[in-house]
């Protein structure tokens, strides 16, 4: 097992491990989302082939209220 | 009367366009959306939350407007760019409503980084909506990059102050082609009929309306002020006299 940060918070995850997989097992919304990996954007089309390392901080957002 | 509105190529019927922040459910903001019958409605993007309950994305789909996505909270251009590439793959748009702050005090525009930001974002593909601040000159600057719109604040956001300096956004409206869109600041229906008046193209509010006692009211308010502001900028008002002339004519006028 090696551990992702998902927006701050410490979370074990398999080795080798995709971005796909991981928001599979998240409660997140079915569309609307995007996600960026140690800073960098990982799109939806990258999700199943971008494999999570030990130590990575990874972004999970999502549509809010804001003007 | 056809007064078509288009903005980045799409024509809109409404020349309201509503922020989303500062309902207190998402059933008011449903009802307050519907009331102002706006096409253009913002969104911001922020960490998932799985205790919230979702549903935004519903709700602006079942009120059938189109999503204009936010980078506020952005104080760099870097982080700007990475936050409107982040809303293109997460709402499948291209539109930004470009927010480059530069200090938590007054929230206004930081003018180094949103040019850079607004050049990185044009060259990226984006159909780039700039809220700017109300100086005419970097309105042009934002419009020669080719933004889509520029959209200078009437006063900070949320302020309620209105259009604080009404002569500058005349002279953004003389300084570029593209749409002007008065941005933040609005307070009342009032502020919204000004701003047409001065030749805007569109208003865009949140606060005025989501944080009103009665937000379908005023959004109600806005839609009607809106769209007396822009027939009152075309219909040729009288010019300012400092003294007064009769609308009773003096002839026949009886003598005693």
């Amino acid at each position: 097992m090696i551990t992702i940060l998902v927006n701050d918070v410490p979370r074990p995850a398999e080795r080798g491990g995709t971005v796909a997989e991981l928001l599979a097992g998240l409660a997140v919304p079915r569309r609307g989302v995007a996600v960026a990996v140690n800073g960098e954007v990982v799109r939806r089309a990258e999700w199943p082939e971008h494999h999570l390392a030990d130590g990575d901080r990874v972004e999970v957002l999502t549509a809010a209220q804001g003007g | 009367m056809d007064d078509r509105f288009l903005l980045g190529g799409v024509e809109f019927g409404s020349r309201l366009i509503l922020g989303t922040g500062g309902a207190s459910s998402l059933h008011a903001l449903e009802q307050a959306l519907l009331a102002g019958g706006t096409e253009l409605v913002t969104v911001a993007l922020r960490r998932v939350d799985p205790s919230a309950h979702a549903g935004l994305l519903d709700v602006l789909e079942r009120c059938g407007v189109r999503l204009l996505p936010n980078t506020a909270g952005c104080y760099t251009a870097t982080d700007a760019v990475r936050t409107a590439h982040l809303a293109r793959d997460a709402f499948e748009t291209d539109w930004i409503k470009l927010e480059v702050i530069g200090d938590d005090r007054t929230l206004l525009p930081d003018a180094v980084e949103l040019l850079r930001a607004a050049e990185r974002l044009v060259g990226d593909g984006f159909t780039v909506l700039p809220y700017t601040t109300d100086d005419p000159v970097l309105a042009r600057r934002l419009a020669d990059l080719g933004c889509a719109a520029v959209m200078p604040a009437g006063s900070p956001i949320g302020s309620g102050l209105g259009v604080s300096n009404p002569h500058h956004i005349r002279l953004i409206r003389e300084a570029v082609r593209c749409p002007v869109i008065l941005d933040a600041g609005i307070g009342t229906a009032s502020d919204a009929a000004l701003a047409m008046e001065l030749g805007c193209d569109a208003v865009l509010l949140a606060s005025a309306v989501t944080r009103a006692a009665d937000p379908v009211a005023m959004a109600t308010a806005m839609r009607h002020a809106v769209l007396a502001g822009r027939l009152a900028a075309q219909a040729g008002r009288i010019p300012v006299r400092h003294h007064a002339l009769a609308s009773t004519p003096a002839d026949g006028l009886a003598t005693w």
